[in-house]
């Protein structure tokens, strides 16, 4: 009885205005174990771990049941038994660590603000044991870190920071509410492992909230899939992906496995098409931001690169935050003036910026952007949208636009009547899909996709990839398809190039380059992407550990 | 802290401002054609009399009904605030927008004419022009209008300026789309409601500042009376009939106060 | 940081300089011969221009306009044209006496401000707070005149226990500056209280929405306490910039409560001149309050610079 930490009984949350958010969910999770709630946005699976804390968002009131945290009633507790028993009995870790940091307070003092507060410790006790969750969390000079800002410290720093500031009390549950979504593929295996390590030695008990079950699987003893508001499975990991009960877990289990490395040798490989004049070439790419001298400008963010795409190939631009390569997509698109180098659309050199260059040339190179909303201007209508690409690079009007609206909505599998909505009323993938159409409305020869998929769910995301393998295949279109992940361009990929800190660290064929990889970079990126299996993580720390100081002197020789 | 939670229906801030405001303007309208006694006409010979039959709000300081030179004064108040912040609108906006998209020299050359304007105190700016160019109806607005367009202008840039960040902006010009399509095609719709809210704010102020003015002798002059003006004139009733000062105050405060809440419900309502 | 405020008080003098340079010229173009209006039925022609000639007006302007600027910049303004005396002793009790006001009034408005802006922010969706927001609402939209009015009506007219005229000299007592400061300072404070505590009011509210606010709550950390340690520390700089805006403004509402009541202040001054058409006076008190109105401003932009989260340095990367 003692080892049961969290029950939640029953438990039905709903929005003042009567919209059900969470449906007669029961739980329970037990000293030492995690549970992971995993679903796609929308599911409950925020609102279910704050519940866990006592919290509710504004505008949710609670509709039936109960949540118990060690003997206490969460949702009816008063507010001081919450705030004793936050921190104390139970830690919250979110998402974004650099948005959960008040900027103006040192990291030290945040860390062990909620401890002085309970009075369970005092104060050099306090800063003792962060000083301690410091090192074992190994973070650099951890007798000092602590005096730093939020924003003197990176990403990652950041992350481990919240989980240090959610042990300062050795709480008996630990709330993780997507802890590693923000953060680089490479840095989320180091995050990953240090949890699992400290939910270990500590037996604390764990609910892990996330959309990626890769990731979920390499550290949850059971897992919970929900679903507009409801429990749809439940079980041990091994049950739940090896041989899964429910439908919707298939699907997640199949989107997962198709966004993974192991697609890669399902899809047909390509005769190179690059030989021929390639449909888009580009040669020593300078750029970047500031003054430029000497063809280097003062803040370079692309360094000689060198990209050749040929017609109706599909390459993939991989490369983390900092990489460079959305400012490859914008010089390509003539977003963005390069300071050196050369662009060149079949063979033609192209001039740097859009408004340079002819209409034709404008038109045949199309841009879909990762954030749809600020991409779709939100007070008009999609046919307003479409139609005005169709009307201005095309002429067409009236009957004859409104014929091509509809095959190109269906072309994105969008049903008619959506011409008459606005951006608002379409969900994140649905704007997507616009994007797309619009792109395709001026039919261009080249679409550039930059991480179209990155704010986007498993399922989700896994059918924008299919589509625009299926738009290359139908149309012949030439892609590059930029990303931040390995796994979602793998099934679709015909070459990738990889860029780490502006400069190209390796390209060639897709089934090369991921299945034996030759830079210390690019093997370090295929080794982070996680596998449904359990144990991977292990295998990831240990090759990471391995490349780590292959990486450190490649990386300062390149710098 | 306890949560807020989004209403549908109207607020009662709004209905309360609205209304208020229908009947001033409905007093304006009226008072073009009919009025109780004439505004300007003597109607007895005791001056700051108590409120009676006939004079509701009792006379002023000359002996002239109080009610009928209030409601002739709505129509002058109003007229003179509306103009000078429609006018101040039309300056400011265009100059401003055209600003933040055409950047460069021509937003670097207008910046600075609308800093310096803005440096100075408004109503210092009154007193000054004033005494150089005399008091009448045409200066006093024309005062207010080149007052305020300078920071109507600041607005309509900032407002220019973030839409120029939108993808949706950039993705257009990358096309190739004129300025026309941009301004009116996909700029406009989002500057209606935040220019209309400085609107209704700036006639608030308008009002403030031109019966100040008035207030202090150098607004609108004798016989005729905006409410700052009447206000003035019947100070040294307030003994016998306060009502003849305080009504024309408690006019300019009304209008002010309904214009401010009916902006502010309707940002309310815009948040949630 | 250094560059931008020594940048920002270079453009602050050329401002000052322009605002000089327009301040004198709108006294030029003032109709009327200043010499005949100052001799008025004494003006025989021969009167009139000896008359100018002794007041200096046959120079060219710009030769005017820098005797006048060299003479500013050390403290003598000129002469009155209606008094004779020099401006400078004219100037220097109303100025004394208006800065009390304003320093007066802002002393009592700030503290009272914030504090029940943070309140209401705090409060914020009770019935409470809903009702004090609508009443702070239209205290912060009510004419000052108004309020002096009814202030007068209720405490001079009726009550009798204050004067509706502030008598104020340089021999007055303590007792009597309060009972002439009593009436005027409570116009202008409840209006500026409230247009303050309003700003301050959304700006709490909207740091109040902040992630890092949940997430101090769900540390445990009480009400109060996220309030006080958490959003107070990165409202400084707005709020600081708003306190620094509406003191600038309180120049329209110090020259309507000094006319009221007859305060003999530094606004009243400046009427009484342009109504007497007395141009070197006009001059100074313009020059007075554009001076201090454009320093207050540049206050408010530097205060709001330091305070910025976006002029704090960029995060390092993530080291691979």
């Amino acid at each position: 009885m003692s080892d049961t930490i969290l029950t939640v009984d029953d438990l039905s949350i709903a929005t003042t205005a009567g919209t059900t958010v969470l449906d007669g969910i029961s739980l329970k999770v037990c000293r030492g174990e995690v549970v992971a709630l995993i679903g796609a946005s929308g599911s409950g699976k925020t609102t279910l771990a704050l519940a866990a804390l006592g919290h509710l968002r504004p505008g949710l009131v609670p509709a039936g049941g109960s949540v118990r945290l060690d003997g206490t009633q969460m949702l009816t507790a008063p507010q001081t038994v919450l705030n004793r028993m936050r921190g104390q009995s139970a830690a919250y870790i979110a998402q974004s660590a650099a948005a959960a940091f008040n900027p103006r307070i040192r990291l030290g003092d945040q860390v062990i603000e909620s401890a002085l507060l309970h009075g369970s410790q005092t104060p050099d006790r306090a800063r003792a044991r962060a000083q301690e969750l410091f090192r074992y969390i190994s973070l650099p000079t951890p007798e000092r870190i602590g005096t730093r800002f939020p924003y003197q410290v990176s990403g990652g720093q950041l992350q481990r920071f919240m989980i240090a500031m959610g042990m300062q009390e050795e709480p008996l549950l630990l709330v993780c509410d997507e802890p590693t979504s923000a953060l680089d593929v490479t840095t989320q295996v180091e995050v990953m492992r240090l949890l699992k390590q400290v939910i270990a030695d500590n037996q604390t008990a764990a609910l892990f909230v996330s959309h990626d079950l890769a990731v979920v699987a390499q550290i949850a003893t059971r897992i919970a899939v929900m679903r507009a508001g409801r429990i749809v499975e439940i079980g041990e990991t091994q049950q739940i992906i090896e041989a899964p009960r429910e439908d919707y877990t298939r699907e997640l289990i199949a989107a997962c496995q198709h966004l993974s490395l192991h697609s890669l040798t399902q899809a047909p490989s390509r005769p190179s098409a690059a030989a021929a004049a390639p449909a888009l070439q580009v040669q020593g790419l300078n750029a970047g931001y500031g003054r430029v001298t000497d063809g280097i400008p003062q803040i370079p963010t692309l360094r000689g690169v060198d990209l050749t795409v040929g017609k109706s190939e599909i390459v993939a631009v991989i490369g983390e935050s900092g990489s460079g390569k959305t400012t490859l997509a914008r010089v390509v698109a003539g977003l963005h003036a390069p300071a050196a180098g050369t662009v060149a659309l079949n063979g033609s050199p192209l001039a740097g910026l859009d408004m340079q260059r002819t209409g034709t040339e404008r038109r045949r190179i199309q841009l879909a952007v990762q954030m749809a909303d600020t991409a779709l201007n939100p007070k008009h209508k999609l046919r307003r949208i479409l139609g005005r690409v169709l009307a201005f690079f095309h002429g067409l009007k009236g009957a004859a636009a409104e014929a091509r609206m509809r095959e190109l909505l269906a072309m994105v599998s969008l049903p008619e009547h959506y011409l008459d909505r606005y951006p608002t009323q379409i969900s994140g993938g649905e704007k997507q899909r616009v994007n797309l159409a619009r792109a395709l409305a001026a039919e261009p020869d080249i679409l550039i996709c930059d991480e179209i998929t990155s704010a986007l769910d498993t399922i989700v995301a896994g059918q924008i990839v299919a589509l625009v393998k299926r738009l290359r295949d139908e149309l012949g279109l030439t892609i590059i398809f930029i990303s931040h992940d390995l796994a979602t361009v793998a099934s679709i990929a015909d070459r990738v190039t990889v860029l780490r800190h502006g400069r190209v660290v390796e390209a060639g064929e897709s089934a090369a380059v991921l299945s034996a990889p030759k830079a210390p970079y690019t093997r370090l990126l295929v080794a982070s992407v996680p596998e449904l299996r359990q144990g991977w993580l292990e295998d990831a720390a240990a090759t990471r550990a391995a490349l780590a100081t292959e990486l450190e002197t490649s990386r300062r020789g390149a710098a | 802290m306890t949560s807020v939670s989004a209403s549908k229906r109207p607020s009662p801030t709004l209905l309360i401002s609205i209304a208020i405001l229908s009947i001033f303007v409905l007093i304006g309208l009226v008072s073009l054609v009919a009025l109780p006694q004439d505004p300007f006409d003597f109607i007895t010979d005791e001056p700051f009399r108590p409120a009676a039959a006939g004079m509701w709000l009792g006379s002023d300081y000359l002996g002239r009904d109080v009610l009928s030179r209030l409601m002739d004064g709505t129509r002058i108040t109003l007229f003179m605030a509306l103009s000078a912040t429609l006018l101040a609108h039309l300056i400011g906006d265009t100059l401003g927008l055209l600003a933040a998209t055409r950047g460069g020299f021509v937003d670097t050359v207008l910046s600075r004419i609308v800093d310096v304007i803005l440096a100075l105190p408004k109503i210092i700016v009154g007193l000054v022009v004033v005494a150089a160019l005399g008091s009448s109806i045409p200066v006093i607005i024309g005062i207010a209008a080149v007052v305020y367009s300078a920071g109507v202008f600041r607005i309509a840039r900032a407002l220019g300026n973030d839409l120029k960040e939108m993808e949706y902006i950039k993705l257009a010009r990358s096309r190739g789309e004129g300025m026309g399509w941009i301004l009116f095609g996909e700029m406009m719709p989002h500057v209606g409601k935040p220019l209309a809210t400085d609107f209704a704010i700036r006639a608030s102020f308008a009002i403030l500042f031109m019966s100040s003015l008035s207030f202090v002798g150098l607004g609108v002059q004798p016989p005729m009376a905006d409410w700052g003006g009447m206000a003035r004139e019947n100070l040294g009733g307030l003994s016998t009939n306060p009502l003849a000062a305080i009504g024309p105050a408690i006019a300019i405060a009304l209008v002010s106060i309904a214009l401010n809440l009916l902006v502010d419900s309707l940002d309310g309502d815009a948040r949630h | 940081m250094a560059n931008f405020i020594i940048w920002r008080l270079l453009a602050t003098l050329l401002l000052l300089l322009i605002v000089s340079l327009l301040v004198f010229w709108a006294c030029e173009i003032l109709p009327g011969d200043v010499a005949q209006v100052a001799l008025g039925q004494y003006a025989t022609p021969e009167n009139v221009r000896a008359l100018r000639i002794e007041m200096g007006l046959n120079e060219p302007p710009v030769q005017r306009y820098l005797a006048w600027l060299a003479g500013a910049v050390q403290g003598d303004w000129g002469r009155s044209l209606v008094t004779k005396s020099s401006v400078s002793a004219l100037l220097s009790e109303r100025v004394a006496n208006t800065a009390l006001l304003a320093g007066v009034t802002t002393l009592i408005a700030v503290p009272l401000a914030i504090f029940l802006g943070v309140v209401m922010a705090m409060w914020n969706g009770r019935a409470v707070d809903r009702g004090a927001s609508v009443v702070i609402l239209a205290l912060s939209a009510t004419p000052e005149f108004l309020l002096a009015t009814l202030l007068v009506l209720l405490f001079a007219v009726n009550l009798g226990w204050l004067p509706a005229v502030a008598y104020l000299s340089t021999g007055s007592g303590l007792g009597q500056t309060v009972r002439a400061l009593l009436l005027p300072t409570a116009s202008l404070v409840v209006v500026v209280t409230a247009q303050i505590a309003r700003m301050t009011r959304a700006i709490i509210g909207n740091i109040l929405t902040q992630p890092y606010i949940e997430m101090a709550m769900l540390k445990g950390v009480p009400d109060r306490r996220v309030v006080a340690r958490h959003a107070l520390r990165n409202a400084v700089g707005p709020i600081a910039n708003v306190v620094a805006l509406n003191t600038a403004y309180l120049v329209s509402g110090i020259v309507v409560v000094e006319t009221i009541f007859a305060y003999p202040g530094l606004a009243r001054l400046m009427i009484d001149s342009v109504q007497s058409r007395d141009l070197p006076v006009v001059q100074a008190c313009a020059m007075i309050f554009c001076a201090t109105y454009v320093l207050l401003i540049l206050l408010a932009d530097v205060l709001a610079r330091v305070f910025d989260p976006r002029s704090l340095p960029q995060r390092p990367m993530d080291a691979i």
